[in-house]
């Protein structure tokens, strides 16, 4: 029988690799998870602790898939800290994913941003001119840069890594980067995934060079199914609109870039 | 509402086919409300519903404070039908929610209520006094949490004193939405009628809880919930026939409202309009022209010219 996506299933932690001192990925089987679309997201619950959404990260192996957490509040430290071995409850996928163009290819991703940006290379053409943006803070939070050049083997591509302190590769913000190469060249398609100011700039730089571009957003997320409406951004909902959104679309939302709404949905300024 | 379909149905039958429909002094041109605890936080949100087809919104909830609510899992999915929640009543507090949809003038608006005493309905409702506001509506019936909701209708004095003091703080009709709680719902709907209410919505959703059998634990982080959705479809079937039976008041039927046809049986037993919530869960915002084209076809078909006609019928059988 068909799984419904709103019911919960439990699935065992097989693997925890550490990727950084605060990021892990977690692989566990289902094969559902295994093939969602980049850009979708699960609803994972860690019993006892919380629920939360995470975008579905790929595993090499077939039939099994993957969540990259940062620790960070108390339910993506919950998540953090599962073992091998130890049970989590999945529901979705939910969600819509990027709409993917052929020819020269642009991915940003900062942060665990970069875990829809990592599926998106999984379905990229070997004929595909695919540059990676990786963005980090210093040399220490850098992952998936080996992985995504992996990936990209057999494609013309190159895999550059910004920090904000210069500790690792370029030394900058990794929207200054995207600001340079959109202004050299044409992309045919310009991804991205991670904070909301970064995506912001982003959708900026590429969208006012009349460049296609679409953003994974990520807001507060209760229920995941466009019920509790506390991922709203202006008359979006993340959930059952999103979570990726066209440059064309976003250009025209108040609050992407501006405003993020906290627990009791009060507008508040980024 | 789908205005090809309805020019087309109305030009054909030679009828003005109407969805438009009244609750006490409350008109609205579609029946199709959307409950409380819903899609309600942005301004921009509730203009997109009303695209889609929705008479009003009912907002989520406001409390004097701005909530949080509970930590996830807030909602889960029955197997079967249905969802339990328990969001907690999370909200931005009644000050912002008034300042957020001060600049309204399209959609009506039905502001929904939650405090524990009297003096917490009438300070809230005093911050709406720049606001185009439709209905209040005083959640008497979350079944989730403690000092409000329930523990509140549960309480026919406590009720009474509430009502009294709203009416006395607005000329805006004012909705009391009961529910199942320990007390007999019918004497909270005859406390609230008592003291003058416009309006009664019934019912909210029902206390109830999941567990999981792999980690044998309540799955909501609250471990009870509310349950809404199919399931208790025709438990707020019977009570919306029970009130419309017992007394002469308006009544908005609220609980597991997904279809057309759903819709038209609230209306046989004594609604005159309605609400849904799940169902938004379960088909997306697509439900409500969905719904408004449902009911305009079985118009048509019975040679109804408005839902006033099909009120309470059910009652004469």
């Amino acid at each position: 029988m068909q799984r419904n996506n709103n019911h919960t299933t439990i699935v065992t932690i097989e693997k925890v690799i550490d990727e950084t001192p605060t990021v892990r990925t977690l692989v566990f089987s289902d094969d559902v998870m295994s093939n969602v679309l980049p850009g979708q997201f699960a609803m994972v619950w860690i019993p006892g602790v919380n629920e939360l959404p995470m975008s579905v990260m790929i595993s090499k192996e077939p039939g099994k898939a993957a969540f990259t957490v940062r620790k960070h509040g108390p339910a993506s430290t919950g998540l953090f800290n599962i073992l091998e071995g130890q049970q989590i409850g999945i529901r979705g996928p939910y969600g819509n994913s990027f709409d993917l163009k052929e020819g020269k290819l642009l991915l940003v991703g900062g942060g665990t941003g970069l875990v829809p940006m990592m599926r998106l290379l999984t379905f990229v053409k070997p004929t595909d001119d695919v540059t990676v943006l990786i963005g980090a803070k210093s040399k220490d939070e850098v992952f998936f840069e080996d992985l995504a050049n992996n990936l990209l083997e057999n494609n013309p591509h190159k895999v550059i890594v910004s920090t904000d302190d210069g500790s690792y590769g370029e030394k900058g913000f990794v929207t200054d980067l995207v600001e340079k190469l959109v202004s050299k060249s044409h992309f045919d398609g310009v991804y991205v995934c991670g904070p909301e100011i970064m995506m912001y700039k982003t959708v900026q730089s590429a969208h006012s060079r009349k460049m296609f571009v679409q953003a994974s957003l990520e807001r507060m997320m209760k229920c995941g199914v466009g019920i509790c409406g506390s991922c709203c951004v202006g008359e979006d909902l993340v959930c059952r609109d999103g979570t990726v959104f066209d440059g064309q679309h976003l250009s025209t939302n108040k609050e992407f870039g501006h405003f993020y709404r906290n627990k009791a949905g009060i507008l508040e300024n980024y | 509402m789908n205005q090809l379909l309805y020019s087309k149905l109305s030009s054909l039958f030679k009828v003005e086919l109407s969805l438009a429909t009244s609750i006490g002094q409350i008109q609205l041109d579609r029946p199709v409300m959307l409950a409380s605890g819903i899609l309600g936080i942005s301004l921009d949100v509730f203009n997109r519903l009303y695209r889609s087809g929705v008479g009003a919104v009912v907002t989520k909830s406001l409390s004097t404070e701005p909530w949080e609510g509970y930590p996830n899992p807030t909602i889960f999915s029955v197997k079967g039908g249905g969802w339990i929640n328990a969001v907690g009543l999370s909200n931005p507090g009644a000050t912002n929610f008034a300042k957020m949809i001060e600049p309204n003038q399209d959609v009506p608006i039905i502001v929904s209520l939650v405090g524990s005493i009297p003096e917490d309905f009438e300070t809230m409702i005093k911050q709406f006094e720049n606001c185009k506001v439709t209905a209040y509506e005083l959640n008497l019936s979350c079944p989730h949490v403690a000092k409000v909701g329930l523990e509140v209708g549960d309480d026919p004095e406590l009720v009474k004193k509430i009502v009294t003091t709203a009416k006395n703080t607005t000329d805006v009709p004012i909705i009391a939405k009961v529910g199942l709680g320990t007390t007999h719902y019918l004497n909270t709907v005859s406390a609230a009628i008592d003291s003058g209410i416009d309006a009664i919505t019934a019912i909210n959703t029902v206390r109830a809880m999941a567990i999981d059998v792999e980690t044998q634990r309540p799955i909501l982080s609250n471990k009870f919930g509310g349950l809404s959705g199919t399931p208790i479809k025709p438990i707020a079937l019977r009570c919306v026939y029970e009130i419309s039976s017992k007394h002469d008041i308006p009544i908005i039927g609220c609980g597991g409202i997904s279809t057309w046809e759903d819709a038209v049986e609230f209306f046989l037993a004594g609604a005159s309009a309605i609400q849904l919530g799940s169902a938004v869960g379960d088909n997306w915002i697509d439900v409500f022209n969905d719904i408004n084209n449902g009911i305009l076809q079985y118009m048509k078909r019975k040679n109804y010219s408005s839902i006033k006609e099909m009120v309470g019928l059910a009652k004469k059988q």
